[in-house]
């Protein structure tokens, strides 16, 4: 095992971390404003990929526009789960809205079959992109340098959106007190469906990004990925946008290296790695690397 | 300013304010005093739209001579641009915010340009603010976050503050400090609705005043008269 494939490994981690990151980071900022693990968060992967087969192959539209799109697909999609199922129940139990949200997963991964075919598809990004380079050691494809660069620039922009902005320190402030938020003027309802666009439009660009790393796509394509995205903002600790970036970086690099590192018989269960190092990170650091601790807000 | 017209509140199923009538003239600070449980936040929270008044009407006018509109079914955040800024019960700062963040909260439905010029006179009501612009409010110490909410209701330049209970869990010093600067803070032209505990210090800052007992106004009247009134020195001033 020489250090050249070592790079490789930790590069392919990377790659599978900012995708992981991108998708955590929504679970996180959904969870922080409203109390809410949306499980039907992976499946805006999904939509997302299909999205990007749509606007890409059938609309024919340059990569850029497809990537806009996309995001822009995302964010409607998440906007329209908070209209039509959270937001009538706001202020229910947070079983209710835990259940919710697994109704639509479901409901969105059929809804796909039913449309879409559960036949997997290919997915080819135009060939400037599958152009093969080398970096030292590392040999990356042009898409994969997208990736992790799109993936940088969308997690700065977030970053100084909740630092800077003004909406951003509404949704810091709603996640923290509601009411007072809406004593100091605060429109909640527009700050918690501005949570849901963010976070819902960059899961849709890790679908797109998902379709161009593993070249196939199918209705249930969310579902491992979203609850490994999961799996990475608990381990980051839930509520923490940092946190779930570093829980998708950890998240990608370790399952990469586990495949990569250790005999190929132990591969088939890098899934039971995932799941079992988040009940070890847990037992070690109940909030998780960066979480607080916050008390329920009941 | 305000006039609250026999409403009736519930929270849940429960009927907590019953035919409760109260009048806020233009300039005053008005003290509502009464025990637990007898309404008085209740009644904060309903004029501030986050409860629903089930009957009754709250009428409420910014200016002297303007039209009184009822704001009983407005959403918060429109009460809170007719002028109308709450600081609510244990000050509700925003812990993980940074204190000149809280301060911006504040003026969040504000788009004058005037806003950073609102933040140095804050600042300098409270130097200690102005100190720990930068810090998170959480490490603030009780008093400095009574001063950061007060200072973070001023920001949206409010023509009516109302305070619930401004003195709880704070060392006499603070309170005369800060109630010396709600007296400044209505001289300068804000009316001031304010509930508390505290019956003695109340009274004396306030004008006139409500006693609220299980959800309705049982006396009223001015201040000074109250704090002389037999059953208003033996159920809140301790007199006998």
């Amino acid at each position: 095992m020489d250090s050249g494939y070592i790079a490789q490994q930790l590069a392919n981690g990377v790659i599978l971390g900012s995708m992981y990151a991108l998708v955590a980071i929504g679970f996180s900022m959904i969870y922080g404003i409203v109390r809410l693990i949306n499980f039907a968060h992976g499946d805006i992967v999904m939509i997302g990929a299909f999205a990007t087969l749509a606007f890409m192959e059938t609309a024919g539209l340059p990569f850029p526009l497809v990537a806009f799109f996309v995001l822009l697909t995302g964010c409607s999609v998440g906007i329209l789960i908070e209209r039509i199922s959270f937001r009538p129940m706001r202020g229910a139990p947070q079983v209710t809205g835990f259940i919710a949200s697994l109704g639509i997963s479901i409901m969105l991964q059929n809804l796909g079959i039913l449309t879409l075919s559960a036949q997997p598809r290919n997915f080819s990004f135009p060939d400037y992109m599958q152009t093969l380079f080398q970096l030292g050691p590392v040999s990356f494809r042009v898409v994969d340098l997208i990736i992790i660069l799109t993936a940088i620039f969308l997690m700065i922009a977030l970053i100084l959106l909740v630092k800077k902005t003004k909406l951003g320190i509404a949704m810091r402030a709603t996640a923290e007190n509601i009411d007072v938020a809406r004593l100091m003027g605060i429109n909640i309802n527009k700050t918690i469906m501005a949570t849901f666009a963010i976070g819902s439009g960059l899961a849709g660009i890790a679908g797109l990004m998902w379709g161009g790393k593993f070249g196939q796509i199918d209705p249930l394509m969310g579902y491992i990925p979203g609850l490994k995205s999961f799996v990475a903002a608990v381990i980051g600790g839930v509520g923490s946008i940092p946190g779930a970036i570093l829980g998708g970086f950890i998240l990608g690099l370790a399952e990469v290296l586990f495949v990569g590192l250790l005999p190929p018989i132990y591969s088939s269960y890098r899934d039971a790695f995932v799941f079992g190092s988040l009940i070890i990170i847990l037992i070690a650091m109940p909030n998780g690397l960066l979480g607080k601790n916050m008390e329920d807000r009941a | 300013m305000l006039i609250i017209e026999k409403i009736d509140v519930y929270r849940g199923k429960t009927h907590v304010l019953h035919q409760v009538d109260l009048h806020v003239g233009h300039g005053e600070i008005i003290a509502l005093i009464g025990a637990n449980g007898a309404g008085k936040t209740t009644t904060l929270k309903t004029i501030s739209g986050l409860l629903r008044p089930e009957k009754g009407k709250i009428l409420y006018s910014s200016r002297k001579g303007k039209t009184a509109v009822d704001i009983s079914s407005m959403a918060p955040e429109q009460i809170v641009g007719a002028g109308i800024s709450q600081c609510p019960e244990g000050r509700g700062i925003f812990s993980q915010l940074s204190v000149k963040e809280n301060l911006l909260v504040g003026a969040y439905l504000r788009s004058d340009n005037e806003i950073e010029k609102d933040l140095q006179i804050v600042n300098k009501m409270f130097p200690i603010l102005g100190e720990r612009s930068n810090q998170a409010a959480g490490n603030l110490s009780g008093g400095e976050q009574m001063m950061l909410a007060l200072g973070r209701s001023l920001m949206s330049r409010p023509k009516l503050l109302i305070l619930d209970e401004p003195s709880l869990g704070l060392a006499p010093l603070i309170i005369e400090t800060i109630f010396n600067m709600l007296l400044k803070i209505n001289s300068q032209g804000v009316t001031i609705l304010l509930v508390e505990q505290n019956a003695v210090m109340a009274l004396e800052l306030s004008h006139r005043a409500y006693v609220l007992e299980t959800g309705s106004v049982a006396l009223y009247g001015k201040s000074s008269d109250l704090a002389l009134n037999p059953m208003v020195q033996k159920a809140y001033l301790g007199g006998e």
